[in-house]
């Protein structure tokens, strides 16, 4: 019970800053639908895509981003997680959920918890403007989206809980960007599907199937036409647990990662 | 049961080629204000810092009400609470939603926090302000406002580091008067400053400079007849 009571608090914080932070939920809605809007339409006649899994007939590309711009929306927003966590130890607000009577490593997945819901929000909202454009999918896979969408939201949750733990100061963030969104994103099935990589470079095609972010994707893909792919959630967990385990080693307080000069 | 509230045994942190503390020993005995005395740069933020387990030192062993703070850290941290020098309150939401939050990461539900929220913060003559949003307010009404949150979960010792700096002389009074008045309610006090006027001859003192401590006990104990500010001065000067 004591770890639910934080587990609301936490995401109630988190709502509270996303509804007061208007701006935050318009952009993470905007960079999605001008891929949709503008970059597809204009490589729809470029990029023609084939029947595979798990389409059953041949698509537009719309229709075959759509899952990888869910996956930007939680990518950006697990970034924008771990942005907000090296501000909250700049501003001091991290020591106060670190000296919580609560295992740190609840808090830490409390925080992970809240980023996933607050990206959920988002993934639901951009789906139903994607409908109004007329990309729709089956409604029992809006339903089924919803666990895939929760196990590659804590993923890349994560992976942002991992990057804040070794980011030393606000500034350095825009590495992140460069260093860790921009190659995740491009080097996934989010755009283009692997066998339209391996056309131009079969070793980029290997980098993108080593993507953690591919199979996520792809999760999402699957599920959003109520299809199972295990070999995705498989890797999806694994990073999942990979990414919490060397978040709690660098949030360890024997390891020391406040470990900066305080007077 | 320990007698003491807080205990600091042989405690040493460094970081990397530089030691913040060295063999830092005290105790503090229950219902006890404890004046934490030391110029900045003491090592009284990195003290902090180890005593609500922020960081862990691998060398020495900080005890709260009893419970060893590195094997049974949840229940030390249970009975602590602490406003720390640098603020640490969300600035865009009001000042109930902060303080129920902070309860809730005690495991205090809404329902039953909200009665000692409002407890709290009329105790500190801050209920009219409850509904306002932090930022609005100032900084002594903040200070308050951390003090007030830090009560909440009703810890038996609470750590203040430098909890008036950057206030006003009537409002650093006024928070130092109340935070005394809490060890009539058997809450244990330590008070980390340089400032000499907020220490009672009451008051236990631990001078700690250079991450040493230099004297503890009753500061009219240790200091006598001397002025407290001078004799302050005379140990902490370097030659």
């Amino acid at each position: 019970m004591i770890y639910l009571t934080a587990l609301t608090a936490i995401i109630r914080r988190e709502l509270l800053r996303f509804v007061g932070q208007r701006s935050r939920f318009l952009s993470a809605l905007v960079r999605p639908l001008i891929w949709l809007v503008v970059f597809a339409a204009g490589f729809r006649a470029a990029l023609g895509l084939s029947i595979m899994p798990p389409y059953q007939t041949y698509i537009t590309y719309e229709v075959y981003i759509v899952p990888g711009l869910c996956g930007m929306i939680q990518l950006f927003n697990g970034m924008q997680s771990s942005l907000s966590l090296v501000y909250d130890r700049e501003m001091g607000s991290m020591r106060l959920l670190l000296t919580s009577p609560l295992p740190r490593w609840w808090l830490l997945l409390c925080k992970i918890f809240a980023g996933v819901f607050v990206s959920l929000l988002q993934v639901y909202a951009f789906l139903g403007i994607a409908a109004l454009f007329g990309i729709t999918f089956p409604p029992m896979g809006y339903i089924l989206a919803l666990p895939a969408l929760v196990c590659s939201g804590l993923m890349l949750g994560a992976l942002g809980l991992l990057l804040s733990s070794t980011i030393k100061q606000l500034e350095n963030f825009a590495g992140v960007m460069n260093f860790v969104i921009f190659p995740m994103f491009f080097l996934s099935t989010a755009l283009y599907p692997l066998w339209k990589m391996a056309e131009g470079s079969p070793l980029l095609r290997d980098v993108c199937a080593y993507n953690p972010f591919t199979h996520a994707i792809e999760l999402i893909r699957f599920a959003l036409y109520m299809q199972f792919n295990g070999a995705a959630l498989i890797w999806v967990v694994t990073s999942f647990v990979v990414f919490m385990i060397a978040s709690l080693w660098g949030y360890n307080p024997a390891k020391t990662m406040t470990n900066r000069k305080m007077g | 049961m320990s007698k003491y509230a807080l205990s600091v045994c042989d405690l040493s942190y460094a970081y990397a080629t530089k030691n913040a503390l060295k063999n830092v020993s005290f105790d503090i005995p229950k219902g006890n204000f404890c004046a934490l005395l030391g110029p900045n740069g003491a090592g009284k933020s990195t003290l902090f810092s180890v005593l609500t387990g922020l960081v862990q030192s691998p060398d020495g062993a900080v005890s709260v009400l009893g419970h060893d703070l590195a094997s049974f850290g949840r229940l030390a941290r249970r009975d602590i609470g602490v406003v720390f020098q640098q603020p640490t309150l969300d600035l865009d939401v009001s000042v109930t939603e902060n303080l129920l939050y902070f309860a809730a990461l005690h495991g205090i539900s809404r329902r039953r926090a909200k009665p000692r929220v409002m407890d709290a913060l009329d105790r500190l003559s801050m209920g009219e302000r409850a509904g306002e949003k932090v930022r609005n307010l100032n900084g002594g009404h903040r200070r308050r406002m951390e003090i007030a949150r830090a009560l909440i979960h009703e810890p038996s010792v609470l750590l203040l580091d430098e909890p008036t700096v950057g206030l006003d002389h009537e409002t650093r009074i006024s928070i130092t008067q109340y935070v005394h008045q809490l060890c009539d309610d058997g809450i244990t006090i330590l008070w980390a400053t340089h400032l000499v006027d907020e220490i009672k001859p009451t008051d236990h003192l631990v001078l700690l400079h250079h991450g040493q401590v230099l004297e503890t006990g009753r500061v009219s104990d240790v200091v006598g007849t001397k002025d407290l500010a001078r004799w302050f001065s005379d140990q902490t000067v370097d030659a």
